[in-house]
């Protein structure tokens, strides 16, 4: 097998032996993206001289017979929301176009620290809003499976990437399942971590209350390892939480038995596509057979997460997108009149259709007179939405359902329609109005296109999802399946 | 119903400024989504406290110790405008 | 004619003392390069976040119990909308529905009479930074932004309309300063910005029970400003009504050239801040236990100390109010008493020589160059019967001029004291042989005419005839 195909924890075995150098591993993932980067398109900046010179220093330190860290050497792809000292990062917006930050995301810092190497910024819908890659200023990302449909969004270049080989492991954010949602569309693992349990300085926000960063690989064990670098308190980030996170590679055990899982009928309405269904049913045969208790149940709030999400992040998102303004940094228009000229026009012209529909949205749901109807009564069913968590993960130790209604939808399909779009995320918006942990993993295809099953955990329990996680994989194959290219 | 006024009042606030397609585009996609989020008020929620934090954490501080700045160079350097060391705007009125 | 009532109500901005700023590890340092005391935080860069400065809770909570309020066991912050280029954000977090204290009052003395002033409340904020024009705002081609004062803390005391007059107004600043300087927390310096405040005024005719149309005014830099400011307003709306006028709800802005408010916008855009509670930051809850560990170890205020001047030194209220109106004047005058234990003497030379002189000059306390212990030195002087009071009050303008010590001054001027008989005997012979009218006068019984001769002495011997002694001679002499 080629290089680029291989898994994390599978290439530090091979340089920990020497049968490969961290030179030769960035080199197989460039050499891929010159080879499959036209069809998918996955980056907005590519950064080979960082990762080259990274790589080096991997390699020295073997040379020197020192011991590295389980992901030196690895080649990381991240979404271009995350900030990166003397590297643009651009949102995928006109507005931050040429942004060169002066500081490092903590997460990002992390994963220096931990040495792994920067093959670049992918591509996202803008300010990760979106459910397709196709609110991209920059291009279309291509759904590596099949090139005429999304990798699904927001963080698609994230997920297109690692499918298709041009990076072993990547980072992603999820507001409203912006990982997940295209780690299931691409056939890879995408996991949002507990709120609260990765740093969120340095990740552009699009709604501070519901953005989480977590990291997309090609397996559970991949996620473990990546979950170790990233997770934990920094003092930069108030909502961080104070807490020492165990050594998630403990949880790569293969054993459920006795694990008491809890189906939501409502995850399994209609609204999704049967032939997902029956992927879904074939892993709750498969989890019964490996000795989990699978029973149906109820959430009986689940319809009323997409408008409330709607309503609460677009709030958030309005205020949070209300810097860029063209005073200090991002775009400004050329020939402005006077300040309010530049704020309407730079604005106007720096934001995308769908980024100026959602500040809309969010600005109305907080202005005299709706804040009541709309985003107060919002919060309120977040509430709702949260107890019926709280009450199910008291009777199960996680949650099962699919990660999107439907497989990959084909470009163009459903960018009128924002609701229809939206629907996209019906699974996976309410795990972030609960703030709780969740893992995407390849169940099988329709189609030949891949299909995801998200697994719940109580927060801060990423551990158990990791070995629910862990086993379904150790005893299925879709993991394995790769998008010819 | 939300109107094109309402629309125009909106973005005045946003400080967006649309053109006459995009106040029609936004009148009818911003009806569709409030019509959706109509389903909310069927929601009985009269004794629930709102939640705008997820997870319970409070009394998050810092000491008050000067710290290691940027130099403000680089922050000047990103300026879509600058005099000398401000950033530079048209005039405000 | 109709009788209009005034009513006042007051926001004041105070600026805290701490190390850094409210949000970063920014330096608070008054001036600075522009932009150079600024860091990602403040200004607002993408994907940065606030972390709460704990200093500004505690100093936060002192002021709040300093003024009576009730403090907040639960508050939080929020995020208040709008667009302005000193808000890198276009948001300003602030505190709306969950302040840190609230119901308080302060105590102020108008007309001899005590007034309580009720506190709404008093919440947590983050300054903006400064806009830089040329000319004026209105005339300037374009503006350049300083952030080095944004995010730098403040609190925002919100008073009821409990205010009748101007002068009522001016005495709730005045106290509410003096107990916020007492607490420690801010300088209050209304000159850098450290204390600014917010006037809304209405007029309406006595007995209605509403309130009339308000007008705030802004851009109050001086206890002088904001009386005349206030006392004009009234008039101005007074003259609207009189003319079958509406007083429109405006902001305005205090000329003080021309002693006139401005209005300060025409098209008044409809505020809508769309306040929501801050994603980026965790509630405050505090315990009361804290709270009241606070409350003990605040430090003595303005009324506590009037008292104690009252009993412990025996000082008059008027001199007592005087002296505690600034924790400057009042720690000044403490520092001069721990030198030579004469209360009221040393108030006599504050309230006299040395605020008129103070006023003259334009300038306060702090600038003074007269140290206390000089003070003390001098009125130790007089006491010692080196000097005469008169002599003093010269020496005492010299002091204030270049700072010398009072002993140095009389050295160098010549200006010790004659006690001596000898010498004065002579001139009191030359005196009663020049003035021969008066020593009749005096001698038929006309008692005061002894003070023009101690006079002309003390006039020949340029002031420094000891003057008991000049009367003691003169009498002997003449009987």
């Amino acid at each position: 097998m080629d290089l680029y195909q291989l898994t994390a924890h599978r290439l530090h075995e091979m340089l920990v032996k020497k049968e490969v150098s961290a030179a030769e591993i960035t080199k197989a993932v460039f050499q891929r993206i010159e080879q499959v980067e036209d069809k998918v398109n996955s980056y907005i900046t590519l950064t080979q001289e960082t990762a080259e010179a990274q790589a080096a220093e991997v390699d020295k330190r073997l040379a020197a017979g020192e011991a590295i860290e389980p992901l030196a050497g690895i080649p990381v792809a991240l979404k271009d929301n995350l900030c990166t000292e003397g590297i643009r990062t651009t949102c995928a917006s006109k507005m931050l176009g040429d942004f060169v930050p002066p500081y490092t995301a903590t997460a990002v810092q992390r994963l220096y620290d931990a040495n792994l190497v920067l093959v670049g910024k992918t591509n996202l819908d803008e300010f990760a809003m979106g459910s397709s890659t196709e609110n991209s200023k920059f291009h279309l990302t291509h759904n590596p499976w099949d090139a005429e449909r999304v990798p699904g969004g927001s963080s698609g270049g994230s997920a297109a990437a690692v499918a298709a080989g041009q990076a072993i492991v990547s980072l992603g954010t999820d507001t409203g399942g912006s990982i997940r949602q295209p780690a299931s569309y691409c056939g890879v693992v995408g996991m949002k971590p507990t709120y609260g349990g990765v740093s969120r300085y340095g990740a552009v926000p699009f709604a501070s209350s519901l953005d989480q960063i977590g990291p997309i690989t090609k397996d559970v064990t991949d996620m473990a390892h990546m979950l170790n670098v990233i997770c934990g308190h920094d003092p930069l980030d108030s909502t961080s939480a104070n807490l020492q996170h165990p050594d998630f590679t403990k949880y790569l055990v293969n054993d459920i038995k006795g694990l008491k899982i809890g189906v939501p009928k409502e995850y399994l309405a209609e609204g999704i596509d049967s032939q997902v269904k029956n992927r879904i049913k074939e892993a709750i045969e498969k989890m019964t057979e490996l000795g989990a208790y699978v029973e149906e149940t109820s959430m009986p709030h689940t319809d009323y997460a997409m408008p409330a999400y709607y309503l609460l992040a677009t709030a958030e998102a309005s205020s949070n997108l209300a810097r860029y303004d063209g005073v200090s940094f991002g775009f400004r228009v050329a020939d402005a009149e006077d300040i309010v000229d530049m704020f309407k026009r730079s604005r106007s012209q720096g934001f995308g259709d769908e980024v100026k529909l959602r500040i809309m949205l969010g600005t109305y749901s907080l202005s005299a007179g709706y804040y009541d109807a709309y985003y107060l009564k919002a919060l309120k069913v977040r509430t709702l939405i949260k107890q019926d968590f709280d009450q199910a993960l008291e009777k199960y130790d996680l949650l099962l359902g699919p990660t999107s209604p439907s497989t990959a939808f084909k470009i163009g399909e459903l960018i009128n329609d924002p609701i229809k779009m939206y629907l996209q995320d019906i699974c996976t918006i309410p795990v972030n109005l609960a703030g709780l942990p969740a893992i995407s993993l390849p169940c099988g295809l329709v189609n030949n296109l891949p299909v995801g099953l998200q697994l719940i955990g109580k927060a801060f329990d990423e551990g158990t999802l990791l070995q629910a996680a862990f086993t379904f994989e150790q005893n299925t194959e879709h993991h394995r399946l790769r998008p010819e290219l | 119903m939300i109107s094109k006024q309402d629309v125009d009042h909106v973005a005045l606030l946003a400080r967006l400024e649309l053109t006459e397609e995009e106040k029609e585009l936004y009148t009818q996609q911003l009806n569709k989504i409030l019509n959706a989020a109509k389903a909310l008020q069927e929601v009985d929620t009269d004794n629930i406290p709102p939640t705008a934090h997820v997870l319970p954490i409070q009394n998050v501080f810092r000491e008050d110790r000067v710290g290691k700045s940027i130099d403000p160079e680089k922050a000047l350097a990103i300026a879509p405008e600058r005099e000398e060391s401000f950033f530079k705007v048209p005039k405000i009125v | 004619m109709t009788q209009y009532e005034t009513v006042i109500g007051i926001e004041v901005h105070v600026e805290l003392k701490t190390n850094t700023k409210i949000f970063c590890n920014c330096t608070t340092e008054f001036g600075g390069e522009p932009n150079h005391h600024t860091c990602p935080v403040c200004l607002g860069l993408p994907g940065t976040l606030p972390v709460l400065n704990k200093k500004v809770v505690e100093y936060a909570v002192r002021a709040g119990l300093a003024l009576n309020c009730q403090v907040a066991e639960f508050s939080k912050f929020d995020r208040k909308n709008y667009y302005y280029p000193d808000l890198p954000k276009n948001y300003q977090v602030s505190q709306f529905d969950l302040p840190i204290a609230r119901q308080g009052y302060v105590e102020v003395e108008v007309e001899g009479q005590i007034k309580r002033i009720g506190i709404h409340h008093m919440h947590m904020e983050e300054d903006a930074g400064k806009l830089v024009h040329q000319g004026n705002i209105m005339t300037t081609p374009y503006s350049l932004v300083d952030y080095n004062r944004g995010g730098m803390p403040l609190i925002e005391i919100v008073s009821e309309p409990d205010m009748r007059s101007p002068e009522e107004a001016r005495a709730y600043v005045e106290k509410l300063r003096a107990i916020i300087q007492y607490t420690g927390v801010s300088d209050c310096r209304m000159e850098e910005g450290s204390l600014r405040c917010d006037v809304n005024i209405s007029v309406r005719p006595v007995g209605q029970q509403e309130l009339g149309t308000k007008a705030e005014i802004k851009n109050l830099n001086s206890f002088r400003a904001l009386q005349r400011a206030a006392a004009y307003e009234v008039e101005r709306q007074i003259s609207v009504l009189e003319t079958g006028g509406r007083v429109i709800q405006e902001t305005r802005t205090w000329d003080e050239a021309k002693g006139i408010t401005v209005s300060m916008r025409s098209k008044e855009e409809a505020h809508d801040y769309r306040y929501f509670p801050d994603p980026d930051l965790v509630p405050v809850v505090l315990d009361n236990q804290w709270i009241e560990f606070i409350k003990d170890s605040l430090p003595e205020l303005p009324d506590q100390r009037r008292s104690r001047y009252v009993e412990q030194y025996g000082l008059p209220e008027y001199d007592a109010t005087i002296l505690t109106l600034t924790k400057e004047m009042s720690d000044y005058f403490e520092e001069i008493i721990g030198h030579y234990d004469k209360p009221k003497v040393i108030s006599n030379w504050m309230m006299g020589e040395m605020s008129r002189l103070l006023n003259v000059s334009g300038t306060d306390i702090t600038a003074c160059k007269i140290k206390p212990l000089q003070l003390a030195e001098l009125v130790k002087l007089i006491d010692q019967g080196t000097i005469s009071g008169k002599i003093a009050k010269t020496v005492f303008e010299e002091m204030f001029e270049s700072g010398k010590d009072p002993a140095v001054i009389v050295k160098e001027k010549g200006l010790v004291q004659i006690s001596d008989e000898g010498a004065i005997a002579s001139v009191v012979d030359e005196m009663i042989a020049a003035n021969p009218k008066s020593v009749e006068d005096f001698k038929a019984g006309k008692d005061k005419a002894i003070g023009f001769l101690v006079g002309q002495v003390m006039k020949a011997t340029k002031g420094k005839a000891n003057p008991d002694v000049v009367n003691k001679l003169l009498r002997e002499k003449l009987q």
